[in-house]
Parts: structure tokens; C-alpha cells; sequence
């Protein structure tokens, strides 16, 4: 009796409260229906596409955005570059290391006053075995006072499916039978070059800076790795390795560069643990030459 | 001169708090002539000092005796700088580019290499390429634009800025290769001879100098100017927050402090100004494309208000077609959008500025990579990010040509 499009209409979800122009959120649109757009685009909440599903729709995100979200803009990216560090904190080592591919899809919704919850679908990269795989993550994100770690849940196709305890084990015995202590410096150097030796002490370097960036991200920071500044192992009476790192990390939205030190320890059957981290203030008058950084 | 010959840097781990308190003592011995290089931190943490030869003996007695561990980590400190400075001196003359043919586009390169550059690049084409320097930076470096025009007076522009943010190294990088890659592509490849035959392009590679060299020389990840700020102890301002649209609203900082401070007042920057000066007394620019790193995403504006600007379908349509070509290349994927929607809210920016003089293909590129490398994006990826990006450009640049407004 009614036409397809009024009875998507009228089954849409009311719950949401309704929101000013202004806040509109823009939903993809089932391609069976494009054709009607033209005549009827009053009644959907955003313009019809060319060839894409997702279009862009004004003031979308004044304020935090909640409902479905384009999986492009920051709100969702933001959200799945916490999903990255959880993942790397969880699963990384010397020859596993986890890039955040893209999003595919995005949710949000406000947890009474408590905080945020996002929902998403995202392809993983890891780096190493260059294998890509798809995700479904929640993060939330609390509103306290201070600022508060994002939790977690993530569950990947087949994560560990990446055999990579050989390479580690002899990584774990070439460091633990060494004479000397192995340590490095500026990770990777200004022309984003790494001596092969070193990548390891790289990777765990990023392994252990993950916890920092996991654990101060929040919907208004994007946090990437800048450098490890220095990297230096240091003795221990157990099976564990055990590392003092300095760390630069970037925020994309404040543009800083925050510096961490950070003491850890690492080996195959344990993964990385962070013992100490600790923020350094940066001081702006007194740079260091980049070779002594 | 200081020398340092058989001067020695030891590693002393000290193992328990007796071992800590005994160092500390060594510290307080002022005729030994210690320097910390890394300081007493606590029990299993290595303390590095470099100790002068006249003190050898008795420090390594001491530590021996009080059965400190220790291991030398530099056996004679002179001949390591010396070591050092042989290699600076073979860098520094090595041989010099002669053309820009033999120019390495695989590597960075300090900003007096790229000034040579581009003075090679004028001399080796006369016909096609000229130098403006449209003004200063702050600490009174130029700054360099070339412009590549087959002729015509105050023909319809395309504007294209790299490096306005220092740390940004691949867009300087790619900058030059663009300079290189219009030399060689014209009257070679039809799109880029039909824009040269209408359009004049004007490519500014090096739009913070100072910032530049200060990357090189101190701190590889500044990004702001060099420009001291009255009453604090911070430097600089962010040249792509100094711009006048949008300014002072939020989208940037005004703690000095801050790597997004917007500065005094709007165009306080030369660097800046002296780009609105030249656009401005222009008028006939018809595209304006200011490239950043990283995050690979193609934004057109605003990214001080989150009104879309008029002509959003028609950006949003190019910019879908400019990185298509782009991924075409290498694969490479790129987001497109609003400065506002994609990453964050920004006032004070180019790319906005320009669009509000009526320039409306304005768009922002971040090039490679999506964070692994962010900064430091190794040189091997210099070309094929520069090709890439090529592509888009030329998508872009070609519209304009065909669209005229």
C-alpha cells in the first residue's frame, strides 16, 4: 500500500531524540533506492550520492558525534587508532606489529553520563607478514574528571595466526647470550632510515610506547609514534630481557610532540610489560643537537 | 680548542644502594674532572662519564676496588670525534650536484642544496622557469618562488606550497621533484603542455626557511617559525594557523607555547604575509594547494567552521577524482574531505584563506605515510610519494584549466 520509501520512512528509528538541522547524522542510503532521492529527499536525512554510499552531510559532527558515523572523518578514526594501540599492546613483539588499515563502519553512543561507547568494523594491518584483517572493536572512552584509559574489547579474524615464536625465540637467545648490553639511538634518524640490527629494539620500542599512547588517548587525541629517542637494555637477574626507553609520540590534534620514558621488559613467553612510564616535561629552550638527542 | 685525547667514557651499572651512594660520592670528587653524560638515575640503571685520562687510573681503582661494575664505552674520546669530524668533512665535500640531472631525488637535502637547486633549474631553463623571492623570513632567509610560464601577461595561476610546516621534510622533498617533474614533462606530455600553454604554475618549496634549517640543525621535529615570542621563553608561531580566516576563533592555540599558536595577530608572519601579499597583488590565481605531512588525506575547506563551503560538491567531486588517480599509482589510499569533518577543527589556514579571495580549487594535501614512519618517512619513499601525488595534482590542476571561473 505505501511505497517502499515512506514505509523506510516510517519505520525509521524514532527513539533518537530529534535532533536541529544543524546535527543532522547522515545515514548510507540501500542502492535499490537511489533512484527515488531526487524526488523524495526531504524525507531521508541526507543527499543521495553519486556512486558512493556515505556522503558528506553538513554540520554532522557539531557536537560529538553519536549514531552511525562516517567511518572517514575523526570521530571514527580517532576511535580505531585506540584499537590499534590496544592491539599492539596486547599481540606485539619484535615481528608483530599492527597498523590501523582502514574503517569500514562506525557507531557511537553516550553511556548515560559516564562516557562514550564506539562501535566499529576495521580492517588491521599487520605490518610484518604485510596480512590484512578485519576487526570488531568496542572502545569506550570515559568522561572523568582526569583523563582516564579508553577500554577495550577487539576480537580479530585470526590475529595470531602469524607464527612468529621462531623469530622471536632467537631474537630472545642472541640478546640473552650477548656480552654487552645493546642499546640505540633515534629510531628511526631524521631520513626515517634503521639499521637492520636495530628494527627489533625499534619494535619493541613502538610495543612498549603503545601502552602510553592506550592509555592517554581520548576522543580528542591521535596518537602515532615520532621516534624512540634512545633505547637501552638493561642487565636483570631473570629470564626477562629489560629495556629503558625514551619515546617521542605525536598527537595529531594538538600537534605536540609528548616525550616518555619508559622502563620494560620483554620475552617471548611474557610479550612486553611496562614496569615504569613516566612523562618528561619538554623543555623548549634547551634543544639537544639531534645526534645527542 | 678542547681536546679530549685519551679521555675515556665509562658505563657504570651500579648493582645495589651502597654501589648508588658510592658513585655519588665519586661526583663530589671535583679534582677528578668528571662529566656526567648520563646522570645517576638508580641500582641496575647505567651512568655514563666521561672521564679525563688524568683521572683514569684512580677512578677505575676506586670502581675495582669497591667492586663497581664498569665497562668503556669510548676508549679514546678524541680520536672518536676526529673519526667523526672526517666524515662530516667527506659528506660536506662531496661532490656537489652539477645539473639538476645528477640532483639526488632520493634523499633529503639541506635548504642550501635545494636553494642550488632551484638556481640550476632557472639557468638550465630560461624559457620556462624564473625565481621570485617574495620576501624574508624572519631570521632574513628568502623566500623563493619559481614560476614556470611559457609566456602571456598575468595568465590564471596555479599556487602550490611546500614545507610551510618544517618538520614535514617529504614535501620540500616532493617540491623539488615537482620543479624537476614540470621541466621534464613539458612538451612532452600533452595535459601539462596545454596547462602551461593557458596557466602559469608557481611552486614555493621551501615556505619556512627558518624552520627548515632549524630541523637540520637542532630539532628534527619543529614545525612552527623561528620567530622568538615578547614575554616568553617559547619560539615560534604556527604559520598555518597565522592565516586570516577564522582567526582567533578555536581550531588553533594562543599559549606561545603551543605547536598550533596562531601568533599576534593575523599575518604577523613574513612568511606568511609575504604569500598574501603576492596572491593578493597576483589576483589572477585560480588554484591554491598547500602540501603537509602525514595522515595521506586530500582536504578542501573549511577547517574554521563547519558551514560547508558553496562550491563542497564540486571539491568534494575533484578531490574523489584526484585521489583515485593518486591510489592508481602505487595504491596508495587517501581520505578526502573537509578540513573540519576529517581531521580537526583548524582556524587561521591557508587553504581557507584562499578560498575566501575567491580562489576556490584550494585544497590541502597530508602525503605518506599514516603513522608508522609520520616525520621521519624514510627517503626511499621520497619518489613514489612525490609520483603519486603528481597524479593528483595534475587531476586538479588540469580541471581548473578546463573550468574556468
Amino acid at each position: 500500500m505505501f511505497p517502499l520509501w515512506l514505509r523506510l520512512y516510517l519505520s525509521r528509528d524514532k527513539s533518537r531524540t530529534l535532533r536541529p538541522k544543524s546535527l543532522r547524522v547522515w545515514k548510507p542510503i540501500p542502492a535499490q533506492h537511489r533512484s527515488f532521492c531526487s524526488h523524495f529527499l526531504h524525507y531521508f536525512l541526507s543527499h543521495c550520492p553519486q556512486n558512493e554510499v556515505f556522503s558528506e552531510e553538513e554540520g554532522a559532527e557539531d557536537v560529538m558525534a553519536t549514531g552511525e558515523l562516517n567511518p572517514n572523518h575523526y570521530p571514527a578514526q580517532r576511535a580505531a587508532k585506540v584499537v590499534q594501540h590496544y592491539l599492539t599492546t596486547r599481540y606485539g613483539s619484535p615481528y608483530r606489529l599492527f597498523g590501523l588499515q582502514r574503517v569500514h563502519s562506525g557507531n557511537a553512543e553516550d553511556v548515560g553520563d559516564s562516557g562514550r561507547k564506539y562501535q566499529l568494523e576495521i580492517a588491521v594491518h599487520e605490518i610484518i607478514s604485510n596480512t590484512t584483517q578485519k576487526c570488531s572493536a568496542e572502545v569506550f572512552f570515559p568522561h572523568g574528571q582526569k583523563q582516564e584509559s579508553p577500554q577495550v574489547q577487539a576480537s580479530c579474524e585470526e590475529l595470531l595466526n602469524i607464527s612468529t615464536k621462531a623469530q622471536e625465540e632467537a631474537l630472545y637467545q642472541q640478546y640473552k647470550m650477548n656480552q654487552t648490553l645493546i642499546s640505540a639511538q633515534n629510531l628511526p634518524d631524521s631520513h626515517g632510515h634503521i639499521e637492520p640490527d636495530t628494527k627489533p629494539l625499534w619494535h619493541l620500542g613502538i610495543v612498549a610506547s603503545s601502552f602510553i599512547m592506550l592509555k592517554e588517548s581520548n576522543e580528542n587525541t591521535l596518537y602515532n609514534m615520532a621516534q624512540v629517542a634512545n633505547i637501552t637494555q638493561l642487565a636483570t637477574e631473570n629470564d626477562q630481557l629489560k629495556f629503558d626507553c625514551h619515546t617521542l609520540l605525536h598527537d595529531m590534534v594538538s600537534q605536540e610532540i609528548l616525550h616518555w620514558k619508559l622502563l620494560f621488559t620483554w620475552s617471548p613467553a611474557e610479550g612486553v610489560k611496562v614496569l615504569q612510564m613516566e612523562q618528561l616535561p619538554h623543555c623548549h629552550h634547551c634543544e639537544k643537537p639531534p645526534n645527542t638527542n | 680548542m678542547v681536546l679530549f685525547c685519551r679521555h675515556q667514557v665509562l658505563r657504570i651499572i651500579p648493582k645495589n644502594d651502597i654501589q648508588l651512594s658510592l658513585i655519588k660520592e665519586l661526583e663530589d670528587m671535583i679534582h677528578f674532572e668528571l662529566d656526567f653524560w648520563r646522570e645517576l638515575s638508580g641500582v641496575n640503571t647505567p651512568v655514563d662519564v666521561r672521564v679525563p685520562f688524568h683521572s683514569l687510573q684512580s677512578v677505575k681503582i676506586y670502581l675495582e676496588t669497591q667492586g663497581i661494575e664498569y665497562s668503556v664505552m669510548i676508549e679514546d674520546l678524541q680520536m672518536m670525534l676526529d673519526e667523526e669530524q672526517k666524515e662530516m668533512m667527506s659528506a660536506a665535500h662531496a661532490p656537489k650536484p652539477r645539473n639538476t640531472d645528477s640532483f639526488d631525488y632520493a634523499n633529503y637535502h639541506t635548504i642550501s642544496e635545494i636553494y642550488s637547486f632551484q638556481d640550476m633549474l632557472v639557468a638550465e631553463n630560461p624559457n620556462l622557469v624564473s625565481k621570485t623571492v617574495i620576501g624574508q623570513s624572519f631570521e632574513g632567509r628568502p623566500l623563493n618562488v619559481l614560476k614556470f610560464s611559457t609566456g602571456g601577461t598575468n595568465r590564471p595561476a596555479i599556487w602550490i606550497d611546500t614545507g610551510i610546516h618544517s618538520r614535514e621534510w617529504v614535501t620540500q622533498a616532493s617540491g623539488t621533484w615537482f620543479a624537476k617533474k614540470i621541466v621534464t614533462d613539458h612538451r612532452r606530455d600533452p595535459s601539462l603542455t596545454a596547462i602551461l600553454d593557458n596557466m602559469d604554475i608557481f611552486l614555493e618549496t621551501v615556505t619556512n626557511p627558518d624552520g627548515y634549517s632549524y630541523t637540520h640543525s637542532t630539532n628534527r621535529l619543529w614545525r612552527k617559525t623561528r620567530k622568538p615570542n615578547p614575554g616568553s621563553r617559547c619560539v615560534g608561531v604556527d604559520p598555518n594557523r597565522n592565516w586570516d580566516a577564522g582567526f582567533g576563533g578555536p581550531g588553533a592555540s594562543n599559549d606561545p607555547c603551543s605547536q598550533i599558536y596562531r601568533g599576534p595577530r593575523a599575518e604577523s608572519e613574513s612568511e606568511v604575509k609575504s604569500i598574501v601579499d603576492f596572491v593578493k597583488s597576483h589576483g589572477n590565481i585560480k588554484a591554491f594547494i598547500s602540501i603537509h605531512s602525514y595522515s595521506q588525506l586530500l582536504l578542501y575547506p573549511y577547517g574554521y567552521t563547519r558551514t560547508p563551503v558553496r562550491d563542497r560538491p564540486e571539491l568534494d567531486r575533484l578531490a574523489r577524482k584526484a585521489t583515485t588517480d593518486l591510489a592508481s599509482l602505487y595504491g596508495t589510499r587517501y581520505t578526502f574531505g573537509s578540513i573540519i569533518n576529517t581531521i580537526y577543527q583548524a582556524s587561521g589556514g591557508s587553504i581557507d584563506w584562499a578560498y575566501n579571495q575567491g580562489i576556490k580549487f584550494s585544497y590541502t594535501f597530508e602525503l605518506r605515510d599514516t603513522g608508522r614512519f609520520g616525520f621521519m618517512l624514510p627517503a626511499n619513499q621520497i619518489i613514489p610519494t612525490a609520483q603519486e601525488t603528481w597524479l593528483a595534482l595534475m587531476t586538479i590542476m588540469d580541471y581548473t584549466l578546463k573550468n574556468p571561473y
